[in-house]
């Protein structure tokens, strides 16, 4: 489904300020797969992420998503394989526009858009019908402006943005980190709802080595830009957190980095 | 007694004026508050579209050809603009102010390296002339003004609704979200600069006609007008008018309140050499009305109250 051939990224190069994010990083992930990426700051976590989305050109390696190589695609083209949920609850959605609106520009991901109207009456009940899914009432304020939105609705409205036209992969980068416990429960438990019922291939990255553990089929740990542990199916399931930082201080050698990921 | 009626007679004028200015301010609309861009090409644009109309009319093409041709200069010279942005990586607002600068050279050669162009309706058909402006007839170009002006924000309100508009909306609203969901930001801006400009020739075309001649100074301090018509407008209107086509309204109403109050001031005494410090203090208060509220309510409000500010 998607396959990372020796990715390189260096940010300032020739700078004292060189950082090398991504250093010949390997990954390949089959259709499915729902994939959690752990690491401290700085490990190269959310470049790899972006470098996936294309927010960037890459120095080097190839990247392809089922079969067909996109390294060079820009990014709004690659947005045709791609759904993402960010960080920021704010980079989602354009918050001037309304609910539905921002569902009809989602809905057409992918598509060349025309002078057709940008809604039409039949979408509008199916968007009333997802969001009643969400259980959040959104339902019923589809001509509000996303901006009235808390956090959490918008990442709500962000992951079924990103789901209505079905992805090849889904990229959730860090998209829980800030909400409140509660609410980061509940956007969880959707990302987990919407990746099962599309059968979606997935892409996490967090803080939380808890959620890591629990979410997802496979999980990796990355550091200073490449892939230092990978751990799939029964052996994902048993994963302990405990086990997990002994591991890491294992392979990453110092107590700092260590304690970097234990607390962040 | 003489105050008011020399104002009173000032009024058609006014209204006129404040049309045409108006759909200069649509377009200023469609970059300053859709795509967030301040695009200072209109300046120059302006003039490129009355020199555009003026020379061609003089040439014997007729004048409505002669305002579609303006709208397609100012089609090109928003290309120009876009491109330098978009695919020079150039700032937004140096862009406008390069292109502006070479439209200055390109007028002067529109205009056959003079200055000034006149435009006779005596001797030409023109489209609307100041001529007419306080007569009873077919002739007065208020009502066609007014009719150009709502075809203007109907089309604009149809496009800015279809799949392309909404994109080019979500573009200003959001570039990093429009990316993601398979939005070209980049095509839309230089799309939306050149909707924009289209508009700002369109309405130096008008302009030209209804003045009765083409100037290579008519444009200048074009956007500060534009931007004034457009706060104007929200300042009166921006709590009632949420629909999209009522913004376009209030924009237009905006540039009539502008010369209204133009007209006024005039009337009173005020030097006309003093009317560009005005234009531009006033706009500069208002562009800082909302900063300003944003920092001082909290504090205020909680006195005003009697308890702390949450």
């Amino acid at each position: 489904m998607l396959r990372i051939e020796h990715l390189c990224k260096t940010f300032n190069p020739g700078t004292v300020n060189e950082k090398k994010a991504l250093a010949g990083l390997e990954l390949h992930l089959a259709e499915g797969d729902f994939l959690t990426v752990i690491g401290g700051n700085g490990a190269g976590k959310s470049t790899l992420l972006n470098a996936v989305a294309g927010t960037f050109p890459v120095d080097a390696g190839r990247i392809l998503i089922g079969g067909r190589d996109v390294t060079n695609l820009p990014e709004h083209r690659r947005a045709a394989f791609i759904g993402r949920v960010f960080q920021d609850p704010m980079m989602g959605t354009a918050p001037t526009m309304q609910i539905d609106e921002n569902l009809a520009l989602a809905a057409r991901r992918g598509e060349r858009r025309g002078l057709k109207w940008g809604i039409s009456r039949e979408e509008k009940e199916i968007y009333h019908e997802k969001l009643k899914e969400l259980g959040l009432g959104l339902e019923e304020r589809m001509t509000s402006k996303v901006g009235l939105l808390s956090g959490g609705q918008r990442q709500a409205l962000t992951l079924l943005m990103a789901s209505l036209k079905r992805p090849q992969l889904l990229l959730l980068d860090e998209h829980t980190a800030a909400l409140d416990p509660a609410t980061a429960a509940k956007v969880l438990d959707l990302s987990d709802r919407i990746v099962a019922e599309n059968g979606l291939t997935c892409m996490m990255i967090t803080h939380n080595m808890r959620d890591a553990i629990n979410h997802g089929n496979r999980l990796i740990m990355m550091n200073e830009g490449k892939i230092i542990l990978d751990i799939a199916g029964e052996e994902k399931k048993k994963l302990t957190k405990r086990e997990l930082l002994d591991r890491f201080a294992a392979l990453a050698g110092t107590q700092e980095e260590t304690d970097a990921v234990l607390l962040s | 007694m003489t105050f008011f009626s020399s104002l009173l007679n000032s009024l058609p004028g006014a209204i006129a004026q404040g049309l045409i200015w108006g759909i200069m301010a649509i377009g200023v609309y469609i970059t300053f508050r859709i795509l967030d861009v301040a695009d200072l090409t209109v300046d120059g644009t302006l003039a490129a579209g009355g020199a555009t109309a003026v020379m061609l009319i003089r040439a014997g093409v007729s004048h409505v050809t002669a305002l579609l041709i303006a709208f397609a200069v100012g089609l090109l010279c928003g290309l120009i603009t876009g491109l330098l942005h978009t695919r020079c990586g150039i700032p937004a607002i140096l862009s406008g102010i390069l292109t502006q600068l070479a439209l200055y050279s390109v007028n002067l050669r529109i205009m056959g390296s003079k200055a000034n162009q006149a435009l006779s309706v005596d001797k030409y058909d023109l489209t609307v002339s100041q001529r007419f402006v306080r007569e009873l007839s077919l002739k007065n170009p208020l009502p066609l003004l007014l009719l150009i002006t709502v075809v203007v924000i109907a089309a604009l309100y149809w496009f800015f609704g279809t799949e392309k508009g909404s994109s080019i909306r979500a573009t200003g609203a959001n570039p990093a979200m429009a990316r993601a969901q398979g939005i070209d930001t980049r095509g839309n801006i230089v799309l939306g600069l050149m909707l924009s400009n289209g508009l700002v020739a369109f309405s130096g075309a008008l302009l030209a006609q209804y003045q009765g001649s083409a100037d290579v100074n008519m444009g200048r301090g074009g956007i500060v007008i534009g931007l004034a018509a457009v706060i104007i407008g929200e300042v009166i209107f921006g709590k009632i008018f949420i629909n999209f086509a009522l913004k376009l309204f209030a924009v237009s109403i905006g540039a009539i309140v502008y010369y209204l109050v133009l007209q006024v001031v005039l009337q009173m005494g005020l030097n006309t050499n003093d009317l560009k410090l005005l234009t531009a203090a006033t706009v500069a208060i208002f562009l800082a009305i909302p900063y300003w509220k944003g920092k001082v309510r909290p504090r205020a409000k909680a006195e005003k109250e009697g308890g702390p500010a949450c």
